[in-house]
């Protein structure tokens, strides 16, 4: 059994195609730029078991078409590794596509064991050094790389994911670093740089706490879409 | 038999018979590439297309009413002939002497004709009135023969929008047929089947046909005469691609001139104009480019077709529409796809011309469908939200290969068969009517079988499924018998002479009945059952209102323990209706389908036990109540697909809405994933869905400031409207529909 907050059936930006999207409770880190700070409560959320997420997973397998399928994201979907194990391996008997959305926090023998059932995972690099990993996520930078050496060990699809947030990370340097990082990775075949938006500050005032970011200015999303697209270029393009 | 203007064409039974299927099957060819051949609109087209926007914007400044004539009786001959640009024009034929003029067609009803004419500013002249003086309309006659129920259901709302002071509308003619055959070709067969009539017993069925095809033949020969006015003999068949287009917008314009009907859809047309097309192109005497400014031609004559209509007509059909339904694609019975490249021409109208509701153009959609017109019709769509898509998996093994809509969602067999279009009754003030005892509190009316009130401190699933049993018993039947009234008088007092004339002699008949307010009334049931819902009655002992205690499970969450109310709700009523015979041994048929009537009907309702308050507009069609979705996009198109099409073969229409950046991130990524998201709808066997890709805020800001979206079409139920055409209400009930959006 594991702890659901919400279910979502049609995702289309949290992996490949169109997407089933589980959202699990409960997360360790305490991002600044969090767009889901209801998602932190271990202890929230609904029961559900993995065949209960499969069997309703399967009633939108005509819509997932030849890429799409189900995606797990949270919260931290690496602190409940067994129960997302136990829906991947369901998933793979049925021949759905899996998909991991996480921060990489976490790495044990039972994320190890999720990932050999990740059809993809969509890593969320969220800066590229100690300071700002310290100053605004809460965990060290150099977890997130030995995560992403996981990865390329076990040879897992990777899209790389990384929130630009205005005066923090949009810098050259975190773009040069950031490409440093796709290169040195064959697992890496995506890149996906996403506008700081604050759509989030409803849920913040709601639970009465404050959005630490909330004095940031969103994101130009025409100029992170060509910085992507350049980063691709030289990424993936030789 | 052979015709040169044949020559080129594969020989088939089409040349012994009259059967446009088997011309189009012998001789079309199948497109499976992209829309990259297409061409742009040429500088004849913009010029025209300019003329024409300067009249819409006058049309809009005159309060959506350009002109009309108030001396002519609309019919075939009766006007002079009419240009938008003489000169220029490729394709001609107007329904009045001047472009958007609208004229008067009293067949249906006068006071509806007085009633619009005065809306305007303008008077009928003394002329017409006099000449219908002594002449039984069919509103007349419907009135006649109505009972005191009828009139009171009809007064109460529960069954409204009935076709019985204008034109039913609902019947598509096989335009095609007078540009593969000429007129004088299908005279000939008519003749024949009156001929053979001899043989038969004179009883009232056999006289009426008589006298029925003594009227198509004379209307063939109007037609004949309409065209000649314009400097065309159609008594032959067509020669090339322009006199196929020519011929065919002919038969149609005959049909818009005779009658008003609410519905005057156009066919299927698009391939079979490619066969023509194809072959001119193949002798060297027409381009790519001459070929789509033919289409866009056509569809600007399209885009001009109007009728009169009352300010309460268009409460309940918002937007002045006349759905011009084209239906696209589809696959044929042999495993090949009906796309052909004038599939593509046709959609890329939407962007030679800019965005429009007309014509309604409806993609009959297969999984099987080319990949290349999948993701073509996926930009259109997300380009325009003009373009609405119906399921040929499952309407192909009922109406084979050569099917179109009529209207929104009314599939039948092109020449073959028709409907008697029955608006609809409204299913949660039905229930209002079952809890209370025969009593409608908003009109005030005791009406249907009297009961005492239903009244206990929580209400009782089973007690209150019993006593709706009981009135949706009484109402299908009082449905079913003023349908008959309203077709009787119709066939008898405005027969539709052009649109019979291109249909085969014995023809099957529908009669489409309707339902409004599922999601409400679904809603309202799984309230009693799942949670505590407690009546609150007003000082005369009705019930006006309900008290709610607990959560309970809504349509459109991909829930089964209310998804199958809906499901059961549907299947009780098409079966309650099929128990009384229908007028003319017409086969019973439901939908789902409010057009913008959902406003108008939650406005005549009372407080519903699902929380919905008094006078709240219903969701439209057949989708779930807004912002009671909470599972995403999926779970919603999947609580609709869960009707079924077998009890409901005139449609079940959901209008969806979906902001581009709940589809993806890139244009390529929305693209595909649209194609996902109508293929998996479709495997679930739903039937109908309307695409709009676009956000809140537009919709808010062409409400405030509508002069500034001038073009802004937005797909409502089962057809599209220019958003700025809706009234204000409407503008509102659209704008709270859910927007499904990313996270």
């Amino acid at each position: 059994m594991g702890k659901v907050h919400s279910i979502q059936s049609l995702g289309t930006v949290d992996g490949p195609g169109v997407r089933f999207v589980v959202f699990l409770n409960g997360c360790p880190l305490r991002c600044k730029c969090c767009h889901n700070p209801d998602t932190w409560d271990f202890n929230a959320g609904s029961e559900y078991s993995a065949d209960e997420i499969v069997g309703k997973a399967e009633r939108y397998r005509e819509y997932f078409g030849k890429t799409g399928g189900i995606t797990l994201s949270g919260g931290e979907p690496l602190c409940q590794s067994d129960f997302a194990t136990e829906i991947f391996m369901l998933c793979k008997k049925r021949g759905i596509n899996t998909c991991l959305d996480t921060s990489g926090a976490v790495l044990n023998e039972g994320v190890k064991s999720l990932l050999k059932f990740c059809d993809r995972v969509l890593l969320d690099i969220k800066y590229t050094n100690e300071k700002h990993y310290k100053e605004n996520v809460g965990m060290k930078y150099e977890s997130v790389l030995k995560f992403l050496g996981t990865l390329e060990k076990m040879n897992v699809n990777t899209t790389v994911r990384q929130v630009i947030i205005p005066g923090i990370n949009d810098t050259e340097e975190n773009f040069s670093e950031l490409e440093k990082i796709v290169k040195m990775h064959r697992c890496i075949d995506g890149i996906e740089l996403l506008p700081f938006k604050k759509i989030c500050q409803v849920k913040y005032d709601s639970m009465g706490i404050k959005f630490p970011f909330s004095n940031i200015c969103e994101g130009d999303i025409e100029k992170i879409k060509l910085i992507e697209s350049e980063l691709k270029a030289k990424c993936f393009n030789n | 038999m052979r015709h040169e203007n044949w020559n080129g064409f594969a020989d088939g039974n089409w040349q012994n018979e009259i059967n446009v299927r088997n011309f189009i099957q012998t001789n079309y060819e199948e497109y499976r590439g992209d829309g990259t051949f297409l061409e742009g609109a040429t500088k004849r087209t913009n010029a025209l297309m300019e003329r024409l926007n300067e009249l819409l914007k006058l049309e809009r400044l005159f309060g959506g009413v350009l002109d009309i004539d108030v001396d002519t009786v609309s019919s075939l001959t009766n006007y002079a002939p009419g240009y938008l640009d003489k000169e220029n024009e490729i394709i001609v034929g107007l329904q009045t002497n001047k472009p958007l003029q609208r004229g008067v067609n009293p067949f249906g009803g006068m006071r509806m004709v007085k009633n619009a004419c005065e809306a305007y500013g303008y008077k009928l002249s003394r002329k017409v009135e006099e000449e219908f003086m002594y002449r039984t309309t069919h509103n007349d006659g419907v009135f006649r023969a109505y009972t005191d129920e009828m009139r009171a259901a009809r007064k109460c709302h529960v069954i409204t929008g009935l076709p019985d002071a204008y034109g039913r509308g609902r019947i598509i003619g096989d335009y095609r047929r007078v540009a593969l055959y000429g007129a004088d070709r299908l005279i000939e067969e008519k003749k024949k089947d009156k001929k053979a009539l001899e043989g038969c017993i004179f009883d009232e069925e056999h006289i009426r046909l008589s006298a029925e095809l003594f009227q198509q033949i004379t209307f063939l020969e109007y037609l004949k005469e309409m065209a000649a006015m314009y400097g065309f003999d159609i008594s032959q068949p067509a020669s090339n691609a322009r006199e196929a287009i020519q011929w065919t917008y002919f038969g149609y314009l005959g049909a818009i001139k005779e009658q008003n009907g609410a519905a005057m859809s156009l066919g299927r047309v698009s391939t079979f104009f490619d066969i023509y097309i194809q072959r001119d192109i193949k002798n060297g005497v027409l381009t790519e480019k001459k070929a789509q400014e033919l289409i866009d031609d056509f569809v600007m004559k399209l885009r001009m077709a109007r009728h009169l209509r009352t300010p309460e007509y268009n409460e309940l059909f918002g937007g002045d529409p006349m759905w011009i339904t084209e239906a696209l694609g589809g696959m044929g019975e042999d495993g090949r796809s009906l796309v052909t490249k004038n599939t593509f021409r046709m959609l890329n109208t939407l962007y030679n011309l800019g965005s429009a509701p007309e014509p309604n153009l409806t993609v009959l959609w297969s999984k099987n469908l080319p990949e290349g017109f999948k993701r073509f019709c996926a930009k259109v769509s997300a380009d325009t939200d003009s373009i609405q898509y119906e399921n040929d998996d499952i309407m192909r093994p009922v109406y084979g290969d050569d099917y179109a809509i009529a209207c929104c969602v009314s599939a039948m067999k092109l020449g073959k068969q028709m409907q008697f279009f029955g608006a609809r009754c409204n299913l949660p003030k039905l229930l209002l009517i079952a809890i209370n005892g025969g009593y409608d509190t908003s009109s005030k009316i005791k009406i249907g079988p009297q009961m005492p009130v239903l009244d206990s401190e929580k209400m009782d699933y089973d007690v209150v499924k019993e006593r709706y049993s009981v009135y949706i018993e009484w109402l299908c039947r009082l449905y079913v018998n003023t349908m008959n009234v309203i077709h009787y008088t119709h066939d008898k007092y405005a027969y539709e002479k052009t649109q019979m004339a291109l249909h085969d002699t014995d023809v099957h008949r529908f009669m489409a009945f309707g339902i409004a307010g599922l999601s409400v009334a679904v809603d309202s049931l799984s309230a009693i059952k799942y949670a505590k819902v407690r009546p609150v009655k007003n000082e005369e002992g009705y019930i006006t209102d309900f008290e709610r205690e607990g959560d309970f499970p809504k349509f459109g969450n991909d829930d089964d323990r209310v998804d199958l109310i809906a499901k059961g709700l549907t299947h009780q009523v098409i079966t309650e209706l099929r128990k009384t015979p229908a007028y003319r041994n017409a086969e019973h048929t439901l939908s789902v389908l409010t057009i913008t009537s959902n406003v108008m009907y939650g406005k005549h309702t009372a407080a519903t036990p699902d929380g919905r308050v008094a006078g709240a507009p219903f969701a439209p069609g057949a989708n779930p109540m807004h912002n009671r979705e909470e599972n995403g996009a999926l779970a919603s198109l999947n609580s609709v697909a869960k009707i079924s099409y077998d009890d409901c073969r005139d449609g079940i229409s959901n209008t969806f809405s979906i902001t581009p950046d709940a589809l993806g991130r890139s244009t390529e990524e929305r693209i595909s994933n649209l194609v996902s998201i109508i293929d998996g709808y479709f495997a679930k066997n739903a039937h109908h869905i309307n695409i709009n890709v676009m956000n809140r805020d537009t919709l808010i800001k062409a409400y405030e400031n509508p002069d500034e979206y001038p073009n802004l079409t937005i797909r409502v139920s089962g057809y599209a409207v220019r958003f700025n055409k809706l009234s204000r209400e409407q503008q509102r009930e659209v704008i709270i529909r859910t927007f499904h959006v990313a996270l």
